[in-house]
């Protein structure tokens, strides 16, 4: 035994000496930093796809710290290992051999009747789990979900179809189908004609008080007023039609209700127009699962948000994000590339070029917020502010361009994102070996034929690299935005059919503030956590996506000129 | 075979003519010009453009730098007293602008009150405040500005209280003010003194419990009046009532010169005219002590006047000096009058001292005619200014601080426009300990803002500054051993093929949105480390400790086991020991804090004194150590990896093993990348905004508790820009602490940058 030890110490001596502990504690680094980034992306994958995924719902009976027994119908979220201490000091009598006990947190829904839709349950005093099938989970357009029993269909209030008939589900379906295509109507209406109409009237005020601002009376002013009310009445008639069309679709919504039962014998009547979806996740197949949530992803990437964000889509997150970096692009790629030319091909070296350089490089370091308060500061404040005093003095004191909005969140990230592009640039441009160059001038080119004809179209992956890095970087930039633009819910898309059809004076929503939103300011956090982990994940995916394209971009480039180079 | 060249016939040349080729060349040079031109043009401008931001933050807090200003723009005699029934003595004893800056009012000694024209001293009308037939004014007496009421006292120990209404109405769509005299406490002079006498000093207050008044009649006694009103809600009738009590006078030999009541009707302070000042606790008013005196060394009380909110006192003195005093609680809960600030002196005696509306600023004059401007809470001396031979007597300032009367003492009436937008912001504001009201001691805090008008903000950098380098400590602390230690590895250990995994993968790891890192933060990471604290630090002692393990069992292994997987690859071969024991420390959590501490942790540290908050440094130090890492490694990376090949091969070649070759070659040729990796990885965590605002609870605490938050100068900036006024003070602030931030930043990464330079260049040489 002794000699045992002697040897392994021995051994160990040896492995020490030769610093090999060293080594396999810096690979441990390697190794860390690997889990964790796996790790973490794995999570926001597990936790965001797994969101849309229909959970069985389970029934049981529970009891609560002060005895009270209850039934339970609902989703389980995560369960933890508490001490038994802790269980005791809220109240709940835990036998005293017991050290650890389990508690699931579970989804009740019913917000309208319980008040709490997520609740903490320990595992003592839980009954056996079923899984009743024909539980249904109603998603609502108001108070969450809903988890209970159906008992009948009714119209306008007389029973047409009772739970056990052989139709019941067919006619919930059917009936769903058209209460959904009525609701779609309606919406269509509301958000596009009479937006139209609103847009329009308020077109003419506009126009009224701009001649009023020019100084126009008399006559002149007379005919344009009577011209405006003239047709003023005409888009006001137009606005009563659809009113008046929108009401009785309002009216033929109202027809039917669903009548159901919580798990604890509550009766209750769901009407038809508050209704998104019913399901019985329990009793759905798995093909039929995975055709729910195939239609609840897509519903999530292309429907806009409910219930202060915590339910529905993230459409308009998304939209306004693809829209803000759009424009962002346009304005940084000639900026960047003409900025990179400059300082690689026609700037004298020198000190003063070395300073300039090292200044342009050290901002892409330069935290984010800075660049918002600038663009807060400067563009919104200063250069709105004006822009408005200019073209917009119809409308103030509401502002125009002296408020935050799209185009500025555009272009102080385009200010953000220049040094990305033009260090890519240049070093794109560094990489072309001068013989080529010297070549195209021996030719007889001129320096701007060799740089346009040459050496841009060569660089050109480098500057792709640059913008898409730049793309990455201002589609996951919050602190800036949180300043120069972007709401948590904005009104309307950037982008509609009313002129001048790209509004760049709005306010937008953002994918990553739309993170930072929904999981910090909104009142129910645990109905929030499902869809910010869901909304990371669509962010996460596509900066992944745009940096590996950077990477391969880049890496092909290398490739191709390191044989140029030789 | 076709005739190459025809020797008969000559062929039109294709080459253009010599005219065309002259216009094409010069086409070309016009185009070569415009292109040049084009890009200097853009690429000055985008350089510019980033510089701007520079200038533009410079611009916008160079106003917190600047003093006051005050310019005369008309100086006119007071208007004749219009009212018909104006006795002969006409001594004005207060003058006032409105907050319009359109009207003055001046109150005479003999209870006229005469409105003018603010512009040009052209009179409005003047009504004269009742008073017994044979009485005759003899002292007045101001409440706090905001409340406006004036008091005169008269010879047979009665009051009157009055109050200027401005009528606001827009005939014409011009803006009128309308003055006229309200008597709040009713029209008739009420008696305060039950013997009669003449007033000699009097105070005023409007509190919570009514309004206050005090006295000093002509033998010295002091008296105290409560006068409650009540309106009858149907009749709308006002009626008083006035509770009058005796206060303990003063030593024999002394007498009062000035008296301030507070305006929670807490304490009455007096000065008397041997440079005492007395505290009296009137909350009680039925039973009044008389705190020990304190001495004011600088010279005789000339003026005392409470600064807005009334936590604090101005105080002048003949010999010119100007102090700030504040209403200290001690232990026992009582207040004393404690000096706490000097400002710059003025020349001659101290006259009269007006305090500001809505911050903590005041106005001095003195009996040479100089006039100085001063600011509490930030200790500043913003204007001294002599403003003619005739001494300043009284000053009406607008509650905007836009404007100013000032009447001297022939009677003339000097109207200016006054610049005073920034005095709250000094030096020793920012970085020093304040004293602020109503606290027990000096203190670094950062409050900014307040519903309450009378709200005194707080500015100190102290707790930011402090918070940002806490926050970006504990990152650095965590990522700098994985980030160097992880570089090293890649640079120098690892194959090749691992290392075209593993460095996308930290190129994957630098591009994820702080958003998606601080929200992990805040919603899993800290809920996960509050409920199992005791994995995090087994994590820490354990992770080591198994890597070493695991190398040593390896080195064990037969050797046909290990030469199938060859050096290089040990970070793959630690992958599963690394995460089999953080499953394990994980797993093992709960029984820890069964076994050791009582259940819970989190419990444990609280009873042990140590204070916890779920959103702390720690889960920061964790995340922002996350989001650093990535740009320590990839510089130290490629600062090692880039060591010529020729040094580490000789040395190799000499003997050394791969790591003495590491410490003894490596190591220190490539130091200064490391250095700069760091610098990097400081600079980001410095700047870094998301993840602090949403992993910690944004409390600005100063001190270095891993279990606490902190607010750092980033989040900040984000939490508070979008809801402070354009041009204000706190806007202006805030545009210094980006400022700030951005001039650190700068410099720390100039500093890695030129380092950085510096360091290739040495590698071309090597």
């Amino acid at each position: 035994m002794k000699s045992f030890l002697n040897a392994t110490l021995k051994k160990i001596a040896l492995w020490t000496k030769n610093g090999s502990p060293w080594i396999w504690l810096n690979g441990g680094a390697v190794t860390i930093c690997m889990l964790m980034v796996v790790g973490l992306v794995g999570l926001i994958a597990v936790r965001g796809f797994s969101h849309f995924w229909p959970a069985n719902i389970l029934q049981t009976s529970v009891i609560d710290n002060v005895g009270k027994q209850q039934i339970i119908l609902a989703e389980v979220v995560r369960s933890e290992v508490i001490p038994a201490a802790v269980a005791r000091d809220n109240g709940y009598t835990v036998a005293t051999d017991r050290e650890l006990i389990t508690r699931y947190l579970m989804k009740l829904g019913n917000r309208d009747i319980t008040s709490r839709d997520f609740m903490w349950f320990l595992e003592i005093g839980m009954s056996e789990w079923k899984y009743p099938q024909d539980a249904v989970v109603v998603e609502r357009r108001e108070w969450g979900n809903f988890y209970g029993y159906l008992e009948s269909i009714n119209e306008n209030g007389k029973t047409v179809v009772a739970q056990g008939a052989e139709n019941f589900w067919q006619e919930l379906d059917a009936r769903m189908k058209r209460s959904l295509t009525l609701h779609d109507q309606m919406t269509r209406l509301e958000k596009n004609e009479i937006g139209h109409v609103n847009n329009e009237l308020q077109d003419l005020r506009l126009k009224h008080r701009r001649l009023e601002l020019d100084g126009i009376t008399g006559e002149q002013m007379l005919a344009a007023e009577a011209k405006f009310a003239e047709q003023k009445i005409i888009l006001e008639n137009e606005y009563a039609i659809i009113k008046k069309e929108r009401d009785a679709l309002a009216e033929q919504i109202k027809r039917d209700q669903l009548i159901a039962k919580t798990a604890d014998g509550k009766e209750i009547t769901l009407s038809f127009d508050h209704l998104v979806r019913v399901t019985r996740p329990n009793a759905m197949g798995i093909f039929a699962k995975s055709g729910q949530y195939v239609e609840r992803f897509w519903e999530f990437v292309s429907a806009e948000p409910r219930e202060s964000n915590t339910e529905g889509g993230i459409f308009p997150a998304i939209f306004g994000t693809l829209i803000m970096v759009i424009i962002m692009a346009i304005m940084v790629t000639p900026f960047g590339v003409l900025a990179a030319i400059y300082l690689r091909e026609y700037a004298k070296d020198g000190l003063f070029l070395r300073i300039i350089r090292i200044s342009v490089y050290n901002l892409a370091g330069v935290p984010s917020i800075v660049y918002g308060v600038f663009g807060l500061g400067f563009f919104v404040y200063t250069l709105g502010g004006n822009l408005d005093h200019l073209f917009y003095a119809e409308s103030l004191p509401t502002p125009t361009f002296g408020t935050p909005g799209l185009f500025w969140a555009s272009l102080t990230l385009a200010l953000l994102t220049l040094p990305i592009v033009i260090v890519s640039t240049e070093e794109g441009l560094s990489r072309i070996p001068s013989t080529i160059r010297q070549g195209s001038l021996a030719l007889g080119a001129t320096k701007s034929e060799t740089l346009w004809k040459v050496i841009v179209p060569l660089a050109t992956p480098a500057m792709m690299t640059g913008l898409i890095l730049a793309i990455a970087r201002a589609a996951g930039e919050v602190a800036p935005l949180m300043l120069v633009g972007v709401v948590k819910l904005a009104p309307a898309l950037p982008v509609d059919g009313n002129y001048p059809f790209v509004h760049l004076d709005q306010k937008i929503m953002h994918l990553g503030f739309h993170i930072y939103d929904v999981g910090f300011q909104s009142p129910n956090v645990e109905a929030a956590r499902p869809l910010v982990y869901a909304t990371s994940l669509i962010l996460v995916l596509l900066i992944i996506t745009l940096n590996f394209t950077a990477i391969k971009i880049r890496n092909n480039l290398r490739e191709k000129y390191r044989s140029a180079a030789d | 075979m076709p005739q190459l060249i025809s020797t008969d016939e000559p062929v039109a040349s294709l080459m253009p003519s010599l005219a065309q080729r002259a216009k094409l060349r010069r086409w070309r040079n016009i185009k070569d010009k415009i292109s040049a031109y084009g890009i200097m043009a853009a690429g000055v401008a985008v350089v510019g453009s980033l510089g701007l931001i520079f200038v533009y933050l410079f611009s916008e807090v160079t106003p917190l730098l600047r003093g006051a200003s005050v310019e005369i723009t008309k100086t006119y005699s007071l208007p004749p007293i219009t009212q018909s029934a104006a006795p002969v003595d006409g001594v004005a004893e207060f003058i006032n602008l409105e907050r319009y800056e359109e009207i003055g009012t001046v109150y005479y000694k003999n209870g006229v009150v005469q409105f003018f024209h603010a512009e040009d001293g052209s009179a409005l009308q003047s009504e004269q405040i009742p008073q017994a037939a044979d009485a005759t004014f003899t002292t007045l007496a101001t409440s706090e500005a905001t409340h406006g009421l004036v008091a005169y006292g008269d010879n047979h120990g009665q009051v009157s209280v009055v109050k200027v209404q401005y009528d606001l109405s827009y005939p014409n769509d011009k803006r009128v003010v309308s003055p006229h005299l309200d008597f709040p406490l009713g029209e008739e002079p009420f008696a305060l003194d039950t013997y009669k006498l003449p007033l000699k000093i009097l105070a005023i207050q409007e509190t919570s419990k009514g309004t206050l008044l005090s006295a000093a009649t002509s033998d010295d006694r002091l008296i105290l009046a409560v006068v409650a009103t009540k309106t009858n809600p149907i009749t709308e009738e006002t009626t008083t009532s006035t509770d009058v009590f005796n206060l303990p006078s003063l030593p024999a030999d002394e007498h009062v010169t000035h008296m301030q009541i507070d305006d929670a009707g807490r304490y009455l302070v007096v000065a008397s005219d041997k440079s005492q000042i007395y505290l009296y606790n009137i909350s009680n008013p039925a039973a009044v002590e008389r705190n020990d005196p304190i001495a004011v060394e600088s010279g005789n009380v000339t003026a005392m006047q409470f600064l807005v909110g009334t936590g604090s006192l101005a105080i002048g003195t003949d010999k010119g000096n100007v102090s700030q005093w504040l209403m200290v609680r001690d232990k026992n809960n009582k207040y004393h009058v404690t000096h706490v600030r000097d400002f710059k002196a003025l020349n001659g005696a101290i006259t009269q001292i007006t305090p500001e509306y809505s911050r903590r600023g005041f106005w001095a004059a003195d009996n040479k005619g100089n006039l100085g401007i001063y600011f509490g809470t930030s200790a500043r001396t913003l204007l001294i200014k002599s403003m003619g031979s005739a001494p300043i007597a009284h000053i009406g300032l607008s509650p905007i601080n836009g404007k100013v009367l000032l009447l001297d003492q022939t009677q003339q009436v000097s109207f200016a426009k006054v610049w005073n937008q920034h005095p709250e912001i000094s030096f020793s504001m920012l970085w020093e300990k304040v004293w602020y009201e109503g606290r027990d001691a000096p203190d670094y805090i950062w409050q900014a803002s307040s519903a309450s008008d009378s709200f005194e903000a707080k500015m100190s950098f102290v707790p930011l500054a402090l918070g940002t380098l806490k926050a970006a400590f504990f990152a650095i602390l965590f990522a700098i051993p994985i980030g160097v230690m992880g570089a090293i590895y890649t640079a120098y250990f690892m194959t090749p093929k691992l290392r075209g995994i593993v460095k996308p993968t930290i190129e994957i790891m630098a591009a994820l949105p702080s958003v998606i890192l601080g929200f992990l933060a805040g919603l899993w990471l800290a809920p996960f480390l509050e409920n199992n604290l005791p994995a995090i630090f087994s994590i820490l002692i354990f992770t080591p400790v198994v890597m070493l393990i695991t190398g040593f069992a390896w080195s064990q292994f037969p050797s046909a086991i290990r030469t199938r997987i060859p050096d290089g690859w040990e970070a793959a071969i630690l992958i599963v020991p690394v995460m089999f024991t953080v499953w394990v420390c994980v797993a093992l959590s709960p029984y820890l804090e069964v076994w050791f501490f009582h259940g819970s942790m989190r419990q444990w540290f609280t009873d042990s004194g140590i204070k916890y908050e779920q959103r702390n440094a720690l889960v920061v130090g964790l995340v922002m150590g996350f989001a650093v890492i990535p740009s320590i490694f990839s510089i130290a990376e490629d600062a090692v990896f880039s060591v010529p090949r020729h040094l580490t091969q000789g040395s190799l070649a000499l003997g050394a093993t791969p790591w003495q070759t590491m410490v003894g070659v490596v190591l220190p040729t490539a130091s200064p990348g490391i250095f700069s990796a760091v610098m990097m990885g400081f600079g980001r965590a410095v700047g870094e905004t998301m993840i602090v605002l949403m992993a910690t609870g944004n409390s600005p605490v100063v001190n270095f508790n891993v279990f606490e938050g902190m607010r750092t100068l980033s989040a900040n900036i984000a939490v508070e820009m979008p809801e402070t006024a354009v041009g204000s003070t706190h806007f202006r602030v805030l545009f210094l602490a980006a400022l700030l931030l951005l001039a650190l930043t700068f410099v720390v990464n100039t500093i890695a940058e030129v380092v950085r330079q510096s360091l290739r260049k040495r590698y071309s040489n090597l």
